[in-house]
Protein backbone atom coordinates (compact mmCIF):
# COMPACT_ATOMS: atom_id res chain seq x y z
CA UNK A 1 0.00 0.00 0.00
CA UNK A 2 2.77 2.26 0.75
CA UNK A 3 4.42 1.25 -2.13
CA UNK A 4 1.39 1.94 -4.40
CA UNK A 5 0.71 5.74 -2.81
CA UNK A 6 4.51 6.05 -3.35
CA UNK A 7 4.61 5.41 -7.11
CA UNK A 8 2.01 7.66 -7.88
CA UNK A 9 3.21 10.54 -6.32
CA UNK A 10 6.77 9.76 -7.79
CA UNK A 11 4.66 10.16 -11.23
CA UNK A 12 3.07 13.07 -10.43
CA UNK A 13 6.07 15.57 -8.76
CA UNK A 14 8.62 17.16 -10.34
CA UNK A 15 10.87 16.14 -7.28
CA UNK A 16 10.45 12.62 -6.88
CA UNK A 17 13.57 12.30 -4.74
CA UNK A 18 11.50 14.45 -2.12
CA UNK A 19 8.82 12.23 -1.70
CA UNK A 20 8.45 10.54 1.40
CA UNK A 21 5.65 8.19 2.61
CA UNK A 22 5.63 7.03 6.09
CA UNK A 23 3.21 3.96 7.09
CA UNK A 24 1.66 4.30 10.47
CA UNK A 25 -0.02 0.92 11.49
CA UNK A 26 -3.52 1.25 13.42
CA UNK A 27 -5.72 -1.94 14.37
CA UNK A 28 -8.04 -1.88 12.04
CA UNK A 29 -6.88 1.00 9.46
CA UNK A 30 -3.52 2.20 8.00
CA UNK A 31 -2.39 5.65 7.99
CA UNK A 32 -0.20 6.50 5.27
CA UNK A 33 1.04 9.87 5.56
CA UNK A 34 2.88 11.13 2.13
CA UNK A 35 5.11 14.07 2.34
CA UNK A 36 6.67 15.87 -1.13
CA UNK A 37 8.46 19.07 -1.93
CA UNK A 38 6.45 22.65 -1.22
CA UNK A 39 6.31 23.36 -4.75
CA UNK A 40 4.94 19.95 -5.66
CA UNK A 41 2.08 20.17 -3.31
CA UNK A 42 -0.35 21.42 -5.93
CA UNK A 43 0.52 18.26 -8.00
CA UNK A 44 -0.53 15.76 -5.57
CA UNK A 45 -3.45 17.74 -4.08
CA UNK A 46 -4.53 19.36 -7.35
CA UNK A 47 -7.56 22.36 -8.35
CA UNK A 48 -10.60 21.65 -5.09
CA UNK A 49 -8.62 17.84 -4.15
CA UNK A 50 -8.51 16.50 -7.10
CA UNK A 51 -5.89 14.51 -7.83
CA UNK A 52 -5.88 13.81 -3.82
CA UNK A 53 -9.29 12.35 -3.93
CA UNK A 54 -8.28 10.31 -6.97
CA UNK A 55 -5.46 9.08 -5.31
CA UNK A 56 -7.40 7.72 -2.31
CA UNK A 57 -10.06 6.70 -4.44
CA UNK A 58 -7.48 3.68 -6.06
CA UNK A 59 -5.53 3.32 -2.81
CA UNK A 60 -9.22 2.50 -1.37
CA UNK A 61 -9.77 -0.16 -4.08
CA UNK A 62 -6.36 -1.84 -3.50
CA UNK A 63 -7.29 -1.86 0.17
CA UNK A 64 -10.75 -3.07 -0.06
CA UNK A 65 -9.37 -6.21 -1.50
CA UNK A 66 -7.42 -6.83 1.92
CA UNK A 67 -10.53 -5.54 3.72
CA UNK A 68 -8.61 -2.69 5.33
CA UNK A 69 -9.35 0.75 5.63
CA UNK A 70 -6.73 3.25 4.87
CA UNK A 71 -6.21 7.15 4.95
CA UNK A 72 -4.27 9.04 3.01
CA UNK A 73 -3.07 12.03 4.66
CA UNK A 74 -1.32 14.90 2.67
CA UNK A 75 1.41 16.92 5.15
CA UNK B 1 14.07 10.03 -20.94
CA UNK B 2 17.20 7.15 -21.74
CA UNK B 3 20.24 8.44 -23.87
CA UNK B 4 23.40 6.68 -24.89
CA UNK B 5 26.09 7.83 -27.17
CA UNK B 6 27.59 5.37 -29.12
CA UNK B 7 30.39 4.95 -31.50
CA UNK B 8 31.18 3.11 -34.36
CA UNK B 9 33.13 2.32 -37.69
CA UNK B 10 29.92 4.37 -39.80
CA UNK B 11 27.83 6.27 -38.50
CA UNK B 12 24.75 3.39 -39.40
CA UNK B 13 27.50 0.85 -36.93
CA UNK B 14 27.20 3.32 -34.47
CA UNK B 15 23.16 3.80 -34.79
CA UNK B 16 22.68 0.04 -34.95
CA UNK B 17 24.30 -0.41 -31.64
CA UNK B 18 22.62 2.32 -30.21
CA UNK B 19 19.88 0.68 -30.84
CA UNK B 20 20.68 -2.78 -29.68
CA UNK B 21 21.73 -0.77 -25.99
CA UNK B 22 18.84 0.81 -25.65
CA UNK B 23 16.75 -2.36 -27.13
CA UNK B 24 14.32 -0.23 -29.10
CA UNK B 25 13.37 0.44 -32.75
CA UNK B 26 14.39 2.92 -34.87
CA UNK B 27 10.95 4.58 -35.18
CA UNK B 28 11.48 5.14 -31.31
CA UNK B 29 14.47 7.36 -31.21
CA UNK B 30 15.97 10.37 -31.85
CA UNK B 31 19.53 10.25 -33.63
CA UNK B 32 21.90 13.14 -33.11
CA UNK B 33 25.27 12.62 -35.18
CA UNK B 34 28.35 14.15 -32.85
CA UNK B 35 31.21 13.30 -34.84
CA UNK B 36 31.31 12.02 -38.69
CA UNK B 37 33.90 9.23 -39.03
CA UNK B 38 37.04 10.04 -40.68
CA UNK B 39 39.09 7.26 -42.26
CA UNK B 40 42.19 8.80 -42.11
CA UNK B 41 45.66 8.82 -44.13
CA UNK B 42 45.28 5.70 -46.06
CA UNK B 43 43.38 4.13 -42.51
CA UNK B 44 46.42 4.30 -40.46
CA UNK B 45 46.80 7.90 -38.54
CA UNK B 46 43.91 10.02 -37.61
CA UNK B 47 41.39 7.55 -37.72
CA UNK B 48 38.48 8.57 -36.33
CA UNK B 49 35.11 6.47 -34.99
CA UNK B 50 31.55 7.58 -35.82
CA UNK B 51 29.59 9.09 -32.59
CA UNK B 52 26.12 9.48 -32.44
CA UNK B 53 24.00 10.34 -29.33
CA UNK B 54 20.45 8.32 -29.87
CA UNK B 55 17.72 9.57 -27.20
CA UNK B 56 14.54 7.45 -26.57
CA UNK B 57 11.63 9.29 -27.76
CA UNK B 58 9.03 10.03 -25.28
CA UNK B 59 5.88 7.80 -26.23
CA UNK B 60 2.59 8.91 -24.78
CA UNK B 61 1.42 5.04 -25.43
CA UNK B 62 4.17 3.47 -23.94
CA UNK B 63 4.51 5.63 -20.72
CA UNK B 64 0.96 5.02 -20.08
CA UNK B 65 1.04 1.23 -20.03
CA UNK B 66 4.09 1.20 -17.84
CA UNK B 67 2.11 3.77 -15.15
CA UNK B 68 -1.02 1.18 -15.78
CA UNK B 69 1.10 -1.62 -15.54
CA UNK B 70 2.79 -1.09 -12.19
CA UNK B 71 -0.18 1.14 -10.57
CA UNK B 72 -2.26 -1.96 -10.83
CA UNK B 73 0.68 -4.36 -10.13
CA UNK B 74 1.24 -2.47 -6.74
CA UNK B 75 -2.96 -2.46 -6.18
CA UNK B 76 -2.40 -6.04 -6.51
CA UNK B 77 -4.58 -6.65 -9.11
CA UNK B 78 -3.32 -9.02 -11.98
CA UNK B 79 -4.12 -7.21 -15.51
CA UNK B 80 -3.48 -7.58 -18.92
CA UNK B 81 -3.36 -4.34 -20.74
CA UNK B 82 -4.08 -4.03 -24.80
CA UNK B 83 -3.30 -0.61 -26.54
CA UNK B 84 -5.64 0.50 -29.13
CA UNK B 85 -5.40 4.15 -30.89
CA UNK B 86 -8.92 5.79 -31.30
CA UNK B 87 -9.81 7.62 -34.66
CA UNK B 88 -10.22 10.90 -32.65
CA UNK B 89 -6.40 10.92 -31.25
CA UNK B 90 -7.62 9.56 -27.85
CA UNK B 91 -5.15 6.74 -26.86
CA UNK B 92 -7.92 3.92 -25.33
CA UNK B 93 -6.60 1.16 -23.10
CA UNK B 94 -8.43 -1.81 -22.28
CA UNK B 95 -7.55 -3.09 -19.00
CA UNK B 96 -9.03 -7.19 -18.53
CA UNK B 97 -8.32 -8.02 -14.86
CA UNK B 98 -8.81 -11.07 -12.94
CA UNK B 99 -11.17 -8.63 -10.59
CA UNK B 100 -12.53 -6.03 -13.13
CA UNK B 101 -15.61 -4.55 -10.46
CA UNK B 102 -12.49 -4.07 -7.95
CA UNK B 103 -10.81 -1.71 -10.48
CA UNK B 104 -14.29 -0.19 -11.87
CA UNK B 105 -14.81 0.76 -8.23
CA UNK B 106 -18.39 2.35 -7.48
CA UNK B 107 -20.15 3.79 -10.48
CA UNK B 108 -16.90 3.85 -11.94
CA UNK B 109 -15.57 5.79 -9.38
CA UNK B 110 -11.82 3.77 -9.53
CA UNK B 111 -11.82 3.23 -13.32
CA UNK B 112 -11.97 7.19 -13.75
CA UNK B 113 -9.57 7.92 -11.14
CA UNK B 114 -6.91 5.62 -12.71
CA UNK B 115 -7.84 7.25 -16.10
CA UNK B 116 -7.47 10.92 -14.32
CA UNK B 117 -4.04 10.24 -12.81
CA UNK B 118 -2.84 8.35 -15.98
CA UNK B 119 -3.84 11.72 -17.85
CA UNK B 120 -1.90 13.63 -15.46
CA UNK B 121 1.33 11.64 -15.67
CA UNK B 122 1.56 11.29 -19.51
CA UNK B 123 0.58 15.14 -19.78
CA UNK B 124 3.30 16.19 -17.51
CA UNK B 125 5.80 13.94 -20.09
CA UNK B 126 4.58 14.53 -23.08
CA UNK B 127 4.37 18.02 -25.13
CA UNK B 128 1.94 17.51 -27.61
CA UNK B 129 -1.57 17.29 -24.87
CA UNK B 130 -3.21 13.88 -25.46
CA UNK B 131 -6.65 12.14 -24.09
CA UNK B 132 -6.50 8.67 -22.31
CA UNK B 133 -9.38 6.58 -21.85
CA UNK B 134 -9.84 3.94 -19.74
CA UNK B 135 -12.05 0.76 -20.26
CA UNK B 136 -12.14 -2.45 -19.05
CA UNK B 137 -14.63 -5.59 -19.65
CA UNK B 138 -16.88 -3.31 -21.95
CA UNK B 139 -18.18 -1.21 -18.76
CA UNK B 140 -17.98 2.16 -20.41
CA UNK B 141 -20.13 1.07 -23.50
CA UNK B 142 -22.30 -0.40 -20.84
CA UNK B 143 -22.12 2.08 -18.47
CA UNK B 144 -23.17 4.76 -21.67
CA UNK B 145 -26.36 2.23 -22.41
CA UNK B 146 -27.42 2.69 -18.87
CA UNK B 147 -27.31 6.08 -19.02
CA UNK B 148 -28.93 6.46 -22.16
CA UNK B 149 -31.79 4.43 -20.75
CA UNK B 150 -32.29 6.46 -17.39
CA UNK B 151 -32.11 9.56 -19.67
CA UNK B 152 -35.35 8.11 -21.50
CA UNK B 153 -37.24 6.88 -18.94
CA UNK B 154 -36.88 10.17 -16.25
CA UNK B 155 -37.26 12.31 -19.64
CA UNK B 156 -40.99 10.40 -19.75
CA UNK B 157 -41.46 11.10 -16.51
CA UNK B 158 -40.63 15.04 -17.22
CA UNK B 159 -43.36 14.93 -19.79
CA UNK B 160 -45.63 13.52 -17.54
CA UNK B 161 -45.35 15.54 -15.10
CA UNK B 162 -44.24 18.75 -16.24
CA UNK B 163 -41.81 18.64 -13.64
CA UNK B 164 -37.55 19.41 -13.83
CA UNK B 165 -35.57 16.34 -13.05
CA UNK B 166 -32.55 16.69 -11.25
CA UNK B 167 -29.94 13.69 -11.31
CA UNK B 168 -27.12 12.92 -8.63
CA UNK B 169 -23.67 14.41 -9.51
CA UNK B 170 -21.69 13.15 -12.74
CA UNK B 171 -18.15 13.45 -14.19
CA UNK B 172 -18.22 15.59 -17.53
CA UNK B 173 -18.38 12.68 -19.95
CA UNK B 174 -21.37 11.08 -18.29
CA UNK B 175 -23.09 14.25 -18.45
CA UNK B 176 -22.55 14.64 -21.99
CA UNK B 177 -23.75 11.44 -22.93
CA UNK B 178 -27.63 12.86 -20.81
CA UNK B 179 -27.30 15.84 -23.18
CA UNK B 180 -26.60 14.26 -26.32
CA UNK B 181 -29.73 11.54 -25.77
CA UNK B 182 -32.16 14.37 -25.32
CA UNK B 183 -30.90 16.93 -27.46
CA UNK B 184 -33.79 15.71 -30.26
CA UNK B 185 -36.77 15.90 -28.18
CA UNK B 186 -38.87 18.52 -28.57
CA UNK B 187 -40.22 18.31 -25.39
CA UNK B 188 -37.36 18.45 -22.77
CA UNK B 189 -34.20 20.35 -22.79
CA UNK B 190 -30.90 19.62 -20.24
CA UNK B 191 -28.51 21.95 -18.75
CA UNK B 192 -26.28 21.29 -16.01
CA UNK B 193 -25.70 23.67 -12.27
CA UNK B 194 -23.77 23.02 -10.18
CA UNK B 195 -19.93 23.32 -9.56
CA UNK B 196 -17.52 20.44 -10.18
CA UNK B 197 -17.04 18.16 -9.23
CA UNK B 198 -20.91 18.10 -8.14
CA UNK B 199 -22.36 19.44 -11.08
CA UNK B 200 -25.88 17.80 -12.44
CA UNK B 201 -27.95 17.55 -15.33
CA UNK B 202 -31.19 18.95 -14.91
CA UNK B 203 -33.93 18.07 -17.55
CA UNK B 204 -36.60 20.17 -17.67
CA UNK B 205 -39.95 20.66 -19.60
CA UNK B 206 -39.96 22.35 -22.33
CA UNK B 207 -43.78 24.19 -22.26
CA UNK B 208 -44.08 24.82 -26.75
CA UNK B 209 -47.79 25.95 -26.11
CA UNK B 210 -47.10 28.95 -24.70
Amino acid sequence: MKDLVEYIAKSLVDNPEAVEVTQIEGEKSLILELKVASEDMGKVIGKQGRIAKAIRTVVKAAAAREGRKVVVEIL
Amino acid sequence: MRSVEVTGKTVEDAISNALEQLGVGRDDVEIEVLEEPNKGFLGLIGHKDARVKVTEKENPAKICFDFLKETCRLMGINVEIEYSQDADGYLKFNINADNPGLLIGRRGETLDSLQYLTNLVVNKKVKDKCKIILDTEGYREKREKTLINLANRLSEKVKKYKRNVVLEPMAPHERRIIHTALQMDPQVKTYSEGEEPHRKVVIAFKNNNR
